[in-house]
C-alpha cells in the first residue's frame, strides 16, 4: 500500500507573525520556516504505517518554492521514501493546491492520502476535503486514530462532544489532527540518509491545471489589540469586581 | 438572488450558530433559505423558521445525513446551488468537514472562518492563528463560505418560515458509518456558554484539570475549555480545546487558570468580554489581554476562588 503525504512549508510555530506595513500581506523575510505541524503528524502517521506493515512506500509532496525541498528532507529524515516538488513562486489557493495534488496522485496512484487538517499560515482547513471532493474518494477529516487492513481505513474523528468512527474503502483521503501521534524528531543519521532518497522537482505548469487565484488580497491587517486590565491582589478582590464592576456574576 | 445557510444542529435541537450565521447571510441578500439536513430533525427544521428574516426552510432527512457524512451533505447542497449565489455555513467541526467538498465541486474558493462582510464579494478572515486579518474579494459567481458565529449577532425570532421537505441523496458507496460515541456532559456547550473556565498546561495532569478546573466551572454554571497544550499533553479532550485550531469562544466571562496565553489560543477567546487570567508568572502574555489579573499559582488561588464564590453565593 502506497501513501501519499502532503507537506507545506510555513513560519514555524514559534515565531508571531508581522504584518507589512504596506498592508500587503504577512512579513516572511528573514523568518524561520518549518513544516506545517499538522503535517508533521500526517508524515508520522503514514510512517507508522509504514513500520507497522501497512504500507510500503511513503511519498511526500510539497506544491510550493524551491525552499520547500527542505520540507521535504524533512519528511524523508522522519521516514518517508521518496519526495516531490511541484515548484511555483505563485502562492496557491487550496483550490489549486488540491487539483496540483490530483494531478500528483494521477500519476502515483496511492491508496491512501494522509494530509494535515489545516495549515497554520492561511488557516483554511480545506485542501483535504477539496481532494477528497475532486477524486471521487472517500474522506475522513480531523482523525485520531486510524487502522489500514483488507483494503479499508478504520478511521476515528474528533466531532464536537466525542468521537465519530468511519470506515472508507481504500483509495482515501485521511486529515490529521493533532492528537494523532507525537511526531519524532529526525535523528541525525536519519537526516544524513535523507539527502541521499530521491526528491523529484516538476514545474507546476507541467501539470496542466487551472491554478489561476479566485481570491484578490485586498489587504492584511494587524487585527484591533485587545488592551489589558488591572491586576488584582486576591481572589476577594477578584470576586467583588467581577460582581460589582464587571457584573459578570 | 438568495442565498442559503446550512443549520448546525444536532438532530433534536438548533444551535444558535445557525441566527448568527444568518445575519452574515443578510448582508449578502435579503432572500435567505435555512437548509435541515439530518435524520428526525422536522423540529429543528421548524425552529429555523421562527428564525427573523428566513424566507423559507429547506428539509432533508436520511441516516447518512443524520450521521454528517460529508458526502452525503456534498450530493445534497451541490445541485441545490443552481438556485443560490451562496452557500454560508457556521464554522464548526462539521461545517468544516463538509463545506470545502460544496466548494471544489463548484469549482470556486472556499472562503474559510469570515468574521466580516464588508460587500457581497469582501470578505475578512483571520489567518496566522489570528496575527493577521486579510480582506479579500472574490471573484467566482458563487460564493461559499464558512463563517465564525462568534463574529455575528445572533438573528431574532418572529420569522415564519414555511418548511419544504426536498429529497435526501442515496447513501455514499464509499463511507460506512460504524459508531459515534458522545460525551453526555450537564454543562453548557462551549461554544454557547455565559462563562468558560479554562485550564493550561500548568495542570501537569489530566487528574489535576479535572481535580481543578471542572469543579470551579460547576460552580459557575460554565463550560470547560483547554488550552492547546493542555490538549496536545492529553489534560483535557480535543473538543476541550479553545483557541485558532479549536473552537472560537466569545462568552460574557472567560476564566483562564494556568494559561500562558500563546497567540493561538488568544485568537480563540479574545472577543469575550470579561477576563479574568490566574498565573503565577506575571509576565505571561495571557495578562496583555485579561481585564482581571490575579498573579497567584492555582494551587492556592483556585480553593480561594471557591470559598470567595461560595460567599457571594455561587
Amino acid at each position: 500500500m502506497k501513501v501519499l503525504v502532503p507537506v507545506k512549508r510555513v513560519i514555524d510555530y514559534n515565531v508571531k507573525a508581522r504584518v507589512k506595513p504596506d498592508q500587503s500581506g504577512v512579513d516572511l523575510a528573514n523568518v524561520k520556516m518549518s513544516m506545517n505541524p499538522f503535517d508533521e503528524i500526517a508524515v508520522e502517521e503514514a510512517v507508522r504505517l509504514k513500520e507497522k506493515g501497512a504500507a510500503t512506500e511513503v511519498v511526500a509532496v510539497s506544491i510550493g518554492v524551491q525552499q520547500a525541498q527542505e520540507t521535504l528532507r524533512t519528511a524523508l529524515a522522519m521516514g518517508a521514501d521518496r519526495a516531490i516538488l511541484v515548484q511555483t513562486d505563485q502562492d496557491l489557493e487550496p483550490l489549486a493546491v488540491a487539483k496540483a495534488l490530483k494531478a500528483v496522485i494521477g500519476e502515483e496512484s496511492p491508496d491512501l492520502v494522509i494530509a494535515g487538517k489545516q495549515a497554520i499560515d492561511g488557516d483554511n482547513n480545506a485542501v483535504g476535503q477539496m481532494l477528497a471532493a475532486l477524486l471521487e474518494w472517500p474522506q475522513a477529516t480531523f482523525a485520531s486514530a486510524i487502522e489500514v487492513a483488507g483494503g479499508k481505513a478504520k478511521v476515528t474523528r474528533e466531532v464536537d462532544g466525542g468521537l465519530q468512527t468511519l470506515e472508507l474503502d481504500l483509495p482515501a483521503v485521511v486529515t490529521a489532527d493533532l492528537r494523532l501521534n507525537e511526531p519524532r524528531y529526525a535523528s541525525l543519521p536519519n537526516i544524513m540518509k535523507a539527502k541521499k532518497k530521491p526528491l523529484d522537482v516538476k514545474d507546476l505548469a507541467s501539470l496542466g491545471i487551472d491554478a489561476a487565484p479566485r481570491l484578490k488580497v485586498v489587504k492584511v491587517t494587524e487585527p484591533p489589540k485587545r488592551g489589558g486590565g488591572v491586576k488584582v491582589e486576591t481572589a476577594a478582590d477578584l470576586v467583588m469586581k467581577l460582581k460589582n464592576e464587571a457584573g459578570v456574576l | 438572488m438568495a442565498v442559503l445557510v446550512i443549520a448546525d444542529h444536532d438532530n433534536a435541537t438548533l444551535k444558535e450558530d445557525t441566527a448568527k450565521t444568518v445575519t452574515a447571510a443578510q448582508k449578502l441578500s435579503n432572500e435567505v433559505d435555512v437548509l435541515v439536513a439530518g435524520q428526525g430533525c422536522k423540529a429543528v427544521a421548524e425552529a429555523a423558521g421562527k428564525i427573523a428574516g428566513v424566507r423559507k426552510v429547506l428539509l432533508a432527512e436520511s441516516a447518512e445525513l443524520g450521521q454528517g457524512l460529508a458526502e452525503a451533505f456534498e450530493a445534497l447542497v451541490v445541485p441545490l446551488m443552481a438556485n443560490y449565489d451562496a452557500v454560508l455555513t457556521p464554522a464548526t467541526s462539521q461545517g468544516k468537514n463538509f463545506s470545502p467538498r460544496i466548494a471544489a465541486k463548484l469549482d470556486v474558493a472556499q472562503i474559510s472562518d469570515v468574521i466580516e462582510i464588508a460587500d457581497s464579494g469582501t470578505f475578512v478572515r483571520p489567518i496566522y492563528a489570528g496575527n493577521a486579518l486579510e480582506t479579500v474579494q472574490s471573484s467566482d459567481a458563487k460564493k461559499v463560505l464558512t463563517v465564525r458565529p462568534t463574529a455575528f449577532k445572533a438573528a431574532g425570532e418572529g420569522g415564519s418560515a414555511a418548511v419544504e421537505t426536498i429529497a435526501a441523496p442515496g447513501a455514499p458507496a464509499k463511507t460506512h458509518f460504524v459508531d459515534q460515541k458522545l460525551v453526555k456532559s450537564e454543562r453548557p456547550e462551549l461554544t454557547a456558554a455565559k462563562i468558560v473556565v479554562s485550564g493550561g498546561r500548568a495542570m501537569g495532569s489530566a487528574e489535576e484539570f479535572q481535580r481543578v478546573i471542572e469543579p470551579l466551572a460547576d460552580k459557575l454554571g460554565a463550560a470547560v475549555g483547554a488550552s492547546r497544550a493542555a490538549v496536545d499533553a492529553g489534560y483535557a479532550p480535543n473538543d476541550y480545546q479553545v483557541g485558532q485550531t479549536g473552537k472560537v469562544v466569545a462568552p460574557e466571562l472567560y476564566v483562564a487558570i494556568g494559561i500562558s496565553g500563546a497567540i493561538q489560543h488568544l485568537a480563540g477567546m479574545k472577543d469575550s468580554k470579561t477576563i479574568v487570567a490566574i498565573n503565577k508568572d506575571p509576565d505571561a502574555p495571557i495578562f496583555q489581554v485579561a481585564d482581571y489579573g490575579l498573579v497567584a499559582d492555582y494551587k492556592t488561588a483556585v480553593p480561594e476562588l471557591m470559598s470567595e464564590l461560595a460567599k457571594v453565593g455561587k
